[in-house]
């Protein structure tokens, strides 16, 4: 199989600020590339120079054989962008954005028209369409640049942070659409801070890390590294520790962990909810107490922990602290989840 | 498709994105006709009463200066729109794209001569409401809009190059405010520059503001042999001076500006 995206020792300083630190980075042919990192991590930065936004200090890159310096003109020709920052023109109608994109792509007047009224109709924005984009809620931009992205029906796409800033709907609406998308063959560099998103859009998930890959493979292959599924069980009396690892031991695919101070007890499983169930089960009939429990899933912290020994870091709490309106729960869960790192 | 008739076509598609804009947003449009509107009123009416210009009369004197300062004034609008396009990612998305690098910039500057015209053309109606009169033919006349239009198209470039490295569109307007408040009060466009005092007068005589002033009086027939030209190239030559500066900034600016929009990404 070749590859659509091929990178390798990407070098990029911004003064003292090192983003990007021999990147190296292939994508195979209409298969879909996770790239997973916390903020800062320089998953934006890769991003601009695969789309010659931005030229690398040292190393080299090519998208479908086009060379990201010298043959920028043509590479522009075969990719569609949606940037982190929904990049659509306010003062423009959701029609007219699209159809300047078109004529931008040289598609013609016809067919720009005619593209731009799909694409309105795909995204679900025909009644919106006619409206300056001002008036868009956040889902509705984002849907809108996603558009423009595809405009050209380009061989490879570059999605940055496609949900961040959504809300629970927009973004399973956003998976949706993203997975449709690359039911029709086309090559797709995604970025995310969700374990869970590139879990369930990517093909194959690089973690990248102050400006290098640090681990890659499927989706599978990385939690099987940082432990898959576990259940958190918090006891109410820290002396019953030893008794729920007994009743438990034979649901766990693994040992338990305990942690006596949190009176806590977490096992790892296969299964999921069933586990779950039976595992209360276990304890009830035990007659051990237990005030809360809870299935939890490996977030991106979990991978960062396993592969690097420390948390995904300031930056990463940083993010979860903006302002950023409709985060959904998932990303509350990164963050809880962090406090309990940084605590222990 | 040749390269050039491609590069036009984006141009094009450019300036038509820039003037719905000018449709959408009715601020702009009051701004770019009210203030030229209350600048001619209130300099008519308030200097004229106590500036006598020998020959011609305040209001003559004055419309041409007018004309010059305000599109002068309007070509930072081409800065401020492109830092304002840098920051909300719009650029990124343009270069993202397999158009023509200069298309931008072009279509840009190009959108910005039609807001002149439409503040020109407000001006002159109300100009010629308080009094003035083009005393030439209508070549004439058209021949100084012309010059007036080129030196604002030039100023447009200079201003894109401020836009692209600035990036912060307030920063633009205060930056070139500082720059263009001097440039067109230390000039002939509000009074003749007889009896500045010395270091001023020679900066104000070879002003190109002060030529372009100087050019757009002659072509509307703004002048009189009571007020007498100083006697300095630029002014005696007010045309040719005009238009060499207009060439030295497009050949100097189109250039730089082009090549910092190829590196300008958001933030
Ligand atoms: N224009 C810039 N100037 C200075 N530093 C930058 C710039 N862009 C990015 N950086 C820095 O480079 C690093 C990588 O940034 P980025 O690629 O945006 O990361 P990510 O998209 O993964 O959050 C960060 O430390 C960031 O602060
Ligand atoms: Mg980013």
């Amino acid at each position: 199989m070749t590859n659509a995206i091929e990178a390798e020792g990407l070098i990029k300083k911004y003064g003292d600020v090192v983003a990007l630190d021999g990147l190296d980075l292939e994508v195979a042919e209409g298969t879909v590339m996770g790239l997973l990192g916390p903020n800062g991590a320089g998953k934006t930065t890769t991003v601009r120079i695969l789309t010659t936004l931005l030229v690398p200090d040292a190393g080299r890159a090519t998208v479908v054989g086009h060379d990201v310096v010298s043959d920028a003109r043509a590479l522009r020709r075969v990719i569609g962008l949606s940037g982190q920052n929904a990049a659509v023109d306010e003062h423009l109608t959701g029609f007219e954005n699209l159809d300047m994109v078109g004529r931008l792509y040289h598609l013609g007047r016809t067919r720009s028209r005619e593209r731009a009224h799909e694409l309105l109709e795909r995204f679900d924005l025909v009644e919106a369409g006619g409206r300056p984009a001002k008036g868009y809620s956040g889902g509705m931009r984002r849907r809108l640049d996603l558009a423009a992205a595809l405009v050209a029906e380009p061989p490879v796409l570059f999605l940055d942070e496609p949900t961040t800033g959504l809300d629970p709907r927009g973004r399973l609406g956003m998976w949706d659409v993203i997975a449709d998308l690359v039911r029709g063959g086309t090559t797709l560099l995604l970025t995310t801070q969700y374990l869970e998103e590139a879990d369930r859009l990517a093909d194959k998930i690089a973690v990248i890390d102050h400006g290098t890959v640090i681990a890659q493979g499927t989706a599978d292959e990385l939690k099987a590294q940082v432990g898959g599924e576990r259940i958190e069980f918090t006891l109410t009396d820290a002396g019953q520790i030893g008794a729920a690892c007994a009743a438990l031991a034979s649901l766990g695919s693994g040992a338990a962990r305990t942690d006596a101070s949190a009176r806590r007890v977490t096992l790892p499983v296969d299964g999921g909810a069933a586990v779950l169930v039976a595992a209360i089960r276990e304890l009830d009939a035990a007659g051990i107490a237990v005030q809360d429990v809870g299935l939890r899933r490996p977030t991106l912290d979990d991978v960062f922990l396993s592969l690097t020994g420390h948390a995904a870091e300031i930056e990463a709490e940083q993010a979860d602290d903006e302002p950023d309106t409709g985060q959904q729960d998932s990303s509350q869960q990164d963050s809880s989840q962090q406090k309990e790192v940084a605590s222990r | 498709m040749s390269a050039m008739t491609e590069a036009a076509g984006d141009a094009f598609v450019i300036t038509k994105r820039n003037l719905i804009k000018i449709k959408r947003v009715p601020d702009l449009l009051v701004f770019t006709t009210l203030s030229p509107i209350m600048f001619v009123l209130l300099f008519a009416y308030v200097f004229g009463s106590a500036i006598n210009v020998p020959g011609v009369g305040y209001k003559e004197f004055l419309i041409a200066g007018i004309f010059v300062q305000t599109v002068v004034f309007g070509s930072t609008f081409t800065g401020y729109s492109l830092a304002e396009d840098l920051q909300k990612g719009i650029i990124d998305r343009f270069r993202s794209l397999p158009m023509a690098p200069s298309a931008v910039l072009y279509g840009r500057t190009l959108s910005d001569v039609v807001n002149n015209v439409i503040s020109l053309a407000v001006m002159a109606l109300t100009g010629l409401l308080v009094g003035w009169r083009i005393h030439t033919s209508f070549a004439g006349a058209v021949l100084g809009f012309v010059l007036i239009l080129l030196f604002a198209y030039a100023i447009s470039w200079v201003m894109a190059l401020v836009g692209l490295l600035v990036r912060t569109p307030e920063i633009v307007n205060n930056a070139a405010f500082i720059v263009i408040f001097p440039l067109t009060f230390i000039a002939n466009t509000f009074v003749p520059t007889n009896n500045f005092p010395e270091p001023l007068k020679t900066f104000a005589n070879w002003n190109p503001v002060s030529a372009v002033t100087q050019a757009a009086r002659e072509q509307f027939g703004n002048t009189s042999p009571l007020l007498p030209v100083p006697d300095v190239w630029a002014l005696q030559h007010a045309v040719a001076y005009s238009l060499i500066w207009v060439i030295l900034l497009l050949v100097v600016f189109i250039p730089l500006s082009i090549r910092q929009y190829g590196k300008a990404a958001s933030r």
